[in-house]
């Protein structure tokens, strides 16, 4: 064995000994040891992985949680005016005083900590986060399956009347959340999912759907803005034939953000889009790390990145498209930029493709560049001033993957949030 | 209105003089025109009035009613009541031409210290306006100048000044890319600026132009200087005999 993997396998069991593995339905009990056995044996992530190379993971392996002071910002929450129900998360810990009743028509809704024997997310749990290891390790997901203390488990068999709204609150300055949420959206239903808020100080959170046949999943997540919080989040989806998934996230703030999106296409003629804008400021790393698997024939899959750097910032896109012996028909597109409004920020991107299907569309684009300067000199000589010239043109940057948000009040509501912090900053 | 007194200005990057000496006066209320050959320093003068960077200004001086626009931002000048239109108007994908134009106007009045104008008047003049430059809603919803044709880009440029209302409106080769039509559209657009109050420099190679936007004075320049001011029928001279024999004369 080499000395790499037994350092990873000897951090990990470090990191295990003093872990609290939380009890709970019997097949969540074997989920977890499965996924204990998966940890123990890719051991803790570290910085000499490939995988690993632009992000430093060490604050997120540690036992402990750095301190992340709670960041108040004064103003109204996102999505706070959109009808939804709500489940509310205070450092990690359903709150059930600030939830609403978990009952929506057309759904099931249960909590990790309290389920039952519910058959569908025993044959779910861990098992995509499980099937996304190969070809390659996320040994933090894993850790998820085996440490997460609560999460919501829905069950979508018709298109309810609303979203369903996950808040994560964070209180206290040294808390360590640790969420699983399992998704399964039943053939022909429709579903949206909100999420929104810092969480904890420290975050790992995964998020696995599955998506039947001509079934729906939107997504859309407003990461929390305390500036000291860490996060590292994946999201697993399989999608069945003619199924649909699109989920965008939007990061301002925050220390240290990682966000992995797996997705397998294993129904013919399946739609996937995943988006994201960031806009980070000083210290902040923020990492799209993607892998999307094409396994069936005539999809699309389209990635959408865009991060605006300024302030020592720093932009990581790890994208694949895998497309795979027989996949033909493919349409997989992926495009990352950054937008560096000064000399001292880098953005860092890794775009990758890996074709073994022969009649297929696949392209990447990824730029890194400063503001256009005949652009904002127009603006200027119209009387704008420069820095509000200079958010117009963030704006703009932005708005391609905003777009990618289907819903037109809930693209309206990210805009108006990028609108207003922007006004803000400025001052 | 606009003051240029012995105006000097070269490249930043690179020790070359393009202009070497420009004195000119528009008073409010005319349309002084400056046509010239290639490469006099026609483009450099509106983009160094308007604030453009890339130039440093050695020697002279350029004011607008008195107040010195070289010491100012490019969105003060504008303020004051500057106003270039551009050869080549800019495309800006993902910001709304209608955004744009708020935007514009409201920090024009903010700056000076006047209250913004609603979205309801906005929107009432605006349209007004645009339908006299037979812009259609749907040209407005676009992102700015993004997808026009040169014609559109021209009449976008024109609505904008209309918007703007400003003392002093340089037009740079406004009619460069316009067939007849579109000429026509666009100089009947400014003319109908023309006001008591506002001054016009128009820079053309073409006497075409100056058909549909009569100028009272006409200035021809050359390697950085103006060499010859005159009245309309210098414009005619140009057209009729080139450059070559008002060179030959100056020099």
């Amino acid at each position: 064995m080499n000395a790499v993997l037994k350092a990873k396998q000897e951090a990990a069991a470090t990191r295990l000994d003093g872990a609290d593995v939380p009890s709970g339905a019997g097949w969540s009990q074997a989920a977890r040891e499965d996924a204990l056995s998966r940890v123990r044996n890719m051991g803790l992530p570290s910085r000499r992985d490939e995988y690993w190379k632009y992000t430093r993971p060490d604050t997120l392996t540690s036992a402990e949680a750095g301190e992340a002071a709670v960041f108040e910002t004064g103003e109204e929450p996102v999505f706070g005016s959109f009808d939804r129900l709500k489940i509310v998360f205070v450092d990690g810990v359903f709150s059930a005083e600030k939830s609403d009743d978990l009952a929506l028509e057309g759904i099931e809704i249960s909590r990790l900590a309290e389920a039952g024997d519910i058959s569908w997310a025993s044959e779910l749990y861990g098992t995509l986060e499980a099937n996304g290891q190969t070809p390659v390790e996320r040994p933090l997901a894993a850790l998820n399956t085996a440490l997460a203390t609560d999460g919501v488990l829905i069950r979508v068999l018709n298109t309810p009347s609303k979203p369903v709204s996950l808040i994560y609150h964070h209180e206290n300055t040294r808390s360590d959340a640790v969420l699983h949420h399992v998704v399964k959206v039943e053939a022909g239903a429709s579903f949206t999912l909100l999420e929104n808020g810092p969480a904890a100080a420290r975050f790992n959170k995964v998020l696995e759907a599955d998506i039947a046949d001509k079934a729906a999943f939107h997504h859309v997540r407003a990461q929390g803005r305390d500036h000291e919080r860490r996060a590292v989040t994946h999201m697993f989806a399989r999608l069945g034939t003619e199924s649909t998934f699109k989920s965008f996230t939007l990061t301002v703030n925050g220390v240290l953000t990682r966000n992995e999106c797996i997705i397998e296409l294993t129904g013919d003629d399946a739609f996937a889009h995943v988006a994201g804008a960031a806009l980070g400021d000083g210290d902040f790393l923020h990492d799209d790390t993607v892998f999307v698997t094409h396994d069936a024939v005539n999809c699309e899959s389209r990635q959408v990145f865009k991060k605006v750097l300024r302030n020592g910032a720093t932009g990581v896109f790890q994208g694949k498209i895998l497309v795979k012996p027989g996949a033909q028909k493919t349409d997989g597109y992926q495009k990352s930029q950054s937008l560096l409004l000064d000399g001292d920020s880098q953005f860092l991107a890794k775009p990758e493709l890996e074709i073994y299907a022969d009649d297929v569309a696949c392209s990447h684009g990824s730029t890194s560049g400063a503001i256009d300067e005949d652009a904002l000199f127009y603006l200027q000589a119209r009387g704008i001033p420069k820095d509000i010239a200079t958010d117009f043109m963030t704006l703009a940057f932005l708005a391609e993957a905003v777009e990618e948000i289907e819903d037109e009040a809930l693209a309206a509501e990210i805009n108006g949030r990028l609108e207003g912090w922007l006004t803000r900053r400025r001052g | 209105m606009l003051e240029i007194k012995g105006l000097k200005v070269k490249l930043e990057e690179e020790d070359k003089q393009i202009l070497k000496g420009v004195d000119l006066r528009v008073e409010a209320g005319k349309v002084h025109a400056i046509m010239g050959p290639n490469g006099s320093g026609k483009s450099t003068l509106s983009y160094v009035l308007s604030g453009k960077s890339g130039y440093e200004v050695t020697d002279g001086s350029a004011t607008l009613e008195g107040e010195d626009l070289l010491d100012m931002e490019p969105e003060e000048r504008a303020a004051a009541g500057l106003f270039l239109a551009f050869q080549y108007p800019v495309e800006i994908p993902g910001v709304g031409n209608m955004t744009f134009l708020r935007t514009a106007v409201n920090s024009q009045r903010k700056a000076r210290g006047e209250e913004e104008m609603s979205a309801t008047d906005f929107l009432k003049e605006i349209r007004a306006k645009a339908k006299d430059l037979k812009i259609d809603a749907e040209m407005l919803k676009r992102p700015v100048n993004v997808g026009f044709s040169g014609g559109e880009k021209k009449r976008n440029e024109v609505l904008q000044m209309a918007m703007l209302e400003p003392k002093m409106c340089i037009l740079d080769e406004t009619d460069s890319g316009l067939d007849v039509d579109a000429m026509k559209l666009v100089a009947e657009g400014v003319n109908a600026l023309r006001s008591e109050g506002r001054g016009f420099l128009v820079i053309t190679h073409y006497q075409r132009l100056l058909d549909h936007i009569k100028p009272d004075v006409v200035h021809i320049m050359a390697n950085g200087r103006i060499v010859k001011t005159g009245g309309p029928e210098l414009a005619l001279e140009v057209e009729n005999n080139g450059y070559a024999d008002i060179l030959a004369e100056v020099a």
